[in-house]
């Protein structure tokens, strides 16, 4: 048995900073602190995210490209002008990140608020409501563009993407993972009981984003009243300027501009929800 | 300076007002309980001081802060144990200590050996290397404790830290927030067991439907709203209410309940003799000292566990 006043000692060491450092340290730098333990925790499935990151490209490079991409070439002798792998993997890239970007933003933040509640443990410490939003959104930007580059690496070394300026996929995918989910987050922060809200968004929104949005042939080539499902979809601007990026598709000046302001609009806007979401959902 | 102090502290949510203009003030170093049934408003109170919810109206002052504008400095003072344990399940129990020392902006040379003095101080030294999914439910509420100490804060805030435990666990974590109170920690309890209150609390307010009802110390409290005694005598469901009339003569106050009928009385054994003489059997019969139970039936006209 320890006695009476060893075990006091051990309660307080007094060797902790003081409350005004605590709290001039969190006010800068909180946000880091919060995202921080969001990228550690998730050395829990680190080996299905990079799994993950290294098996889809391997498998749609052989599906896509060399199953279904020799009879599109055989055929039509590829999508405009090149070879169809080339054409489909930056577009498999980013819609593969963007629907990791919806599975870190959906059932993890309810149950932040929900099950584990650890969203309320955060508040409770010297860190804001908008500083454990910030952080949370950081954590995930940050793994998504860790999966974009294992994936782009993949592609790099099957042959599917030639290296160099094409690494702007990386980055253009990992803002197309934050444009659907940081709104995303935004909506996961409200709702109160599991209903089959993310199963549907995954049937009705993220699927046909994926089949629709350009990640497989042109959005062109789709008839015009369908067209629209390509032009709000994070995963079809993404896709274009990963294209320009991955073997120099031909875009306007405008046309990046008007995909870049796409996603960084929705991004931006979707990051100012979440941040509403979660400071009114743990201010209550 | 008091610590925390509460004037009209008030919070509505649409037409229910969950804190109802309190006021009260804390010392520091003081044991300071809120008592009252569920939904009395204490949780909400108790968030409001970590200035995590945000209050309707009236003034609320940690350390002289308004936690609503210096939130950061004010919780870097606060440590929080909440009523549902949110530990990080998935993380060993060492690990927890360490994000959450990590929210405050503390160096992990000094939360590596924290953590381990807090495992100590929780009594969980073996169970460091165990997820927490693993540890048994005293093990969490201890382990919650010990996070809330990895800042090193001078006010613990306790929302029912015993509620789900077994008589052991209670007492085991009854012990470590007396020593705690011997560092002269600030101690703010919310409970809605007596016992518990009686236990930790230098001085408490009974809260009921968002107002303070009274407020002093245990004894004091006693003392004011009960007697010394209480004789519980039981005569059978049907029968209770019946004799009801014939059992006033016999004490200073007389309590119905479906089950039972307390009788207030200055001299317990005393009275059941007296009882006894007048020819009525109890089924069962007890004397007792009062508790802050009877103090809350008194002032509320309904028992703190429904």
């Amino acid at each position: 048995m320890t006695d009476l006043l060893d075990t006091n000692a051990l309660a307080y060491s007094g060797r902790a900073l003081d409350a005004a450092t605590q709290a001039a340290s969190v006010r800068r730098w909180g946000w880091w602190f919060q995202a921080e333990w969001r990228l550690r925790s998730m050395k829990a499935y680190w080996t299905s995210i990079i799994g993950t990151a290294l098996l889809t490209p391997l498998l749609y490079v052989l599906a896509m490209g060399i199953g279904l991409g020799s009879l599109v070439d055989a055929h039509a002798g590829g999508i405009g002008g090149v070879a169809y792998l080339t054409f489909v993997a930056p577009g498999l890239l980013v819609s593969t990140v963007v629907m990791s970007g919806t599975a870190e933003m959906s059932y993890p933040v309810m149950a932040g608020f929900k099950w584990g509640r650890l969203y309320y443990a955060r508040a409770t410490t010297a860190a804001s409501p908008q500083q454990v939003a910030l952080g949370e959104l950081l954590a995930v930007f940050i793994r998504l563009l860790a999966e974009a580059l294992v994936f782009y690496v993949v592609l790099v070394v099957m042959g599917a993407v030639r290296p160099g300026w094409s690494l702007l996929m990386v980055p253009v995918a990992g803002l197309a993972g934050m444009a659907f989910g940081a709104p995303l987050g935004a909506y996961a922060g409200t709702i109160e009981n599991e209903g089959p809200e993310f199963a549907l968004i995954q049937r009705f929104v993220v699927m046909p984003m994926f089949l629709f949005a350009g990640t497989f042939f042109p959005l062109a080539s789709m008839p015009i009243y369908l067209q629209w499902v390509g032009w709000i979809s994070p995963m079809w601007h993404g896709s274009q300027l990963a294209r320009a990026a991955g073997f120099g598709m031909p875009l306007s000046g405008g046309e990046v501009l008007m995909h870049l302001s796409f996603l960084v609009g929705v991004t931006a806007v979707g990051v100012w929800l979440a941040l509403r979401s979660f400071v009114a959902r743990l201010g209550r | 300076m008091p610590v925390i102090e509460a004037s009209e502290l008030t919070k509505t949510y649409g037409e229910l007002r969950a804190v109802d203009e309190i006021s009260f003030a804390v010392s520091p170093g003081e044991s300071f309980g809120l008592l009252g049934p569920n939904g009395a408003g204490k949780s909400t109170t108790m968030r409001m001081i970590g200035g995590t919810t945000l209050r309707t109206s009236g003034t609320l002052l940690v350390n002289g802060l308004d936690p609503e504008v210096r939130g950061p400095e004010v919780r870097a003072n606060l440590g929080v144990v909440p009523q549902q344990d949110n530990l990080d399940t998935e993380l060993r129990a060492r690990d927890n200590l360490i994000m959450y020392g990590r929210y405050f902006g503390l160096p992990y040379s000094y939360l590596r050996p924290r953590a381990d003095e807090l495992l100590e101080f929780a009594q969980l030294t073996e169970k460091a290397d165990e997820k927490v999914d693993n540890l048994s439910g005293g093990m969490k509420r201890r382990l919650t404790i010990a996070r809330a100490l990895v800042n090193e804060p001078r006010i613990l805030l306790l929302d029912e830290p015993t509620t789900g435990l077994d008589p052991q666990a209670r007492h085991i974590l009854w012990d470590r927030l007396f020593r705690l109170k011997e560092q002269g920690v600030t101690l703010i309890v919310t409970t809605h067991f007596m016992d518990e209150a009686e236990q930790l609390c230098d001085r408490l307010i009974v809260m009921d439907r968002g107002r303070i009802v009274a407020e002093g110390s245990p004894a004091d409290l006693i003392r004011r709203y009960a007697t010394r005694e209480v004789l519980e005598v039981r005569f059978g469901s049907d029968r209770n209410a019946a004799l009801v009339e014939r059992l006033r003569g016999f004490a200073d106050r007389i309590e119905p309940l479906p089950d039972r009928v307390l009788l207030y009385t200055e001299d317990g054994e005393g009275a059941l003799e007296a009882v006894r003489r007048e020819g009525l059997e109890p089924v069962t019969s007890l004397v007792r000292r009062s508790s802050l139970e009877d103090v809350f039936l008194r002032l509320t006209g309904r028992s703190l566990i429904d």
